[in-house]
């Protein structure tokens, strides 16, 4: 199984009739992901964009309508790319308690058998870091984070498990992050944390935004 | 207002979906087929932003609690109000204390109930769409249930005098009269719901024989499919090597193939990202065909350019264009007679 390829060439491609996927050149690292914030900023304000969405050094655009010549946004992201800065948010540091194993990480040992490490040693890595989070998706408040050691890295699960419990922390490829509600995923889950990520009722739903950072403490290992 | 009387196990809220909320991870929701659900809208004189019960476990039922317009659309699920027919693709005005009932349908899979006004939930993050992974929007942010009271906004002033002409009945003809299927290469059993789909980012990834195997055979709808995604069982898609993505957005139609081969199309429940990689995308003009494509019954892709996807968009508007005219037609006429 090969993993992501730390430098990736750069792509676009169309989702449809509804979006365009710009993945960026080069590696997995907060210099590319705050130049993936700032193309972010770029491109929501051009004309038939409805919303600018990060991902993991990469952006999708979603459109008001179907550009008729999708050709011409793949120019401009383009251009617009190799202008981009890097944008350097400054955000606000937060940590969260993690139990790890037993019935609160399911798939801890899947970790063990995959990447050959102990559980020991395995929580140590993923509390070392101070995480950032590169960007939201998934569900309604999650985290995207970046700064996770590469020795932890562990292939997505064959078929996604249709549910896991809000809190769940996990690992898919060379990312970790927090669940922040109960649904299907695709990730291993190692540990849980207790934290609210989302508020409906607020102009500003998500509680983390990019730039933020997040930093794990061990709570308690279960066998 | 109503109240469901049966165990609407799934049944939602829906309008046309929210919009503008995918950096913060919180997906679409809308109604799996949105061309029911403008229909519907449109047939009771509704804003088009209204929404309506999407319902896909039948029987169903319903009591009214109050006079209410209302209109049914989708699938053709023999509906009765008390001991009367309700003929599909058609409005009417209940009385107080009747029930509508909505049997199994023959064809398709969910029935759009559209209420005089709209059903009246609050305006969540600029929808009144069920978000249920972040239990928010709709009703409460769940199915519904039985004893569930359900308001609606009310009609406007041109559907309150149609009300009040006596004279509300009419309906109009499916979208599957009008709108061309898409025809599978080579052709296929009449049966299987056939849409069209556009590659993807990582089409190019997959071996040849899993690419001519994705647009020959047939895929069969598993009992895990839902309002997040459709999964499909049949041959075995193969990429040359293992793939595995930097997370990055994604939106409904997109074809997922998890490490195991076996595809899921991600619908209007679907989180706005993902790592799997992509062979395709049914295109947005499709969709409203996989919303009434039910668990059991067999899928085929047919390859389409962005131009065609286009096209079919612009087919599915004129269908709807129409729609709307005999509507405006009919309501004047009733209301100068």
């Amino acid at each position: 199984m090969t993993q992501d390829k730390l430098s990736e060439p750069l792509r676009i491609s169309l989702l449809g009739t509804t979006a365009i996927l710009f993945e960026a050149p080069g590696l997995l690292d907060l210099h590319n992901q705050r130049r993936i914030w700032s193309l972010a900023r770029e491109a929501e304000t051009w004309p038939g964009i409805r919303e600018a969405i990060p991902g993991m050094t990469n952006l999708m655009l979603t459109f008001d309508r179907p550009p008729k010549d999708p050709m011409s946004l793949d120019a401009a992201l383009r251009e617009a790319w190799n202008a981009a800065g890097e944008l350097a948010l400054e955000g606000k540091l937060v940590e969260l308690p993690v139990s790890y194993g037993g019935e609160f990480g399911p798939h801890l040992h899947d970790v063990v058998a995959y990447t050959g490490l102990s559980v020991d040693e395995i929580i140590e890595l993923h509390v070392a870091p101070l995480y950032t989070v590169y960007a939201l998706g998934s569900h309604p408040g999650y985290c995207y984070l970046g700064g996770m050691d590469p020795k932890l890295t562990v292939p997505r699960r064959k078929t996604p498990v249709l549910s896991l419990p809000g809190g769940s922390v996990s690992i898919g490829g060379v990312q970790t992050g927090v669940s922040a509600s109960a649904g299907p995923s695709g990730w291993n889950t190692i540990g849980r944390t207790a934290m609210s990520f989302f508020d409906h009722e607020r102009a500003e739903p998500a509680v983390l935004a990019p730039g933020d950072m997040i930093r794990f403490r061990v709570e308690r290992v279960l066998a | 207002m109503i109240e469901i009387l049966s165990s609407a196990a799934l049944s939602t809220v829906q309008d046309q979906g929210r919009d503008g909320y995918l950096r913060y991870g919180v997906g679409t929701s809308g109604a799996m087929d949105r061309i029911a659900l403008t229909v519907a809208n449109l047939l009771l004189g509704n804003s088009s932003d209204a929404a309506a019960i999407e319902i896909p476990i039948f029987p169903f039922r319903v009591r009214f609690l109050e006079d209410t317009a209302f209109a049914l659309t989708g699938a053709d699920c023999l509906a009765t109000l008390d001991e009367r027919s309700i003929l599909p693709w058609w409005t009417v005005q209940a009385k107080k204390g009747q029930v509508l009932r909505l049997g199994s349908p023959a064809v398709g899979a969910r029935c759009y109930l559209a209420l005089a006004g709209g059903v009246d939930t609050p305006m969540v993050l600029g929808s009144r769409s069920t978000q249920l992974r972040g239990e928010f929007g709709g009703f409460q942010g769940r199915n519904l249930r039985k004893g569930d009271v359900i308001g609606a906004i009310g009609p406007h002033a041109a559907q309150a005098k149609l009300s009040d002409a006596g004279m509300p009945e009419f309906g109009v003809e499916p979208p599957n009269f009008f709108l061309t299927s898409p025809s599978p290469v080579p052709p296929g059993d009449a049966e299987a719901t056939v849409v069209r789909v556009l590659p993807a980012g990582e089409y190019d990834c997959y071996e040849a024989a899993s690419l001519e195997a994705f647009w020959r055979e047939d895929w069969k709808v598993t009992p895990d499919s839902d309002r997040y995604g459709y999964r499909l069982a049949g041959p075995t898609l193969n990429s040359r090597s293992a793939i595995e993505k930097r997370s990055h957005g994604i939106v409904p139609g997109v074809i997922q193939v998890p490490h195991r081969g076996q595809p899921i199309i991600q619908l209007r429940d679907a989180q706005p990202s993902g790592g799997y990689p992509k062979i395709g995308t049914v295109i947005e003009a499709d969709l409203w065909r996989i919303g009434q494509t039910r668990i059991g019954s067999r899928l085929r892709f047919v390859k389409t350019s962005y131009e065609d996807a286009l096209s079919a968009l612009a087919e599915n508007e004129r269908y709807l264009d129409k729609v709307a005219n005999l509507v405006a037609l009919y309501r004047s006429s009733l209301l100068t007679t």
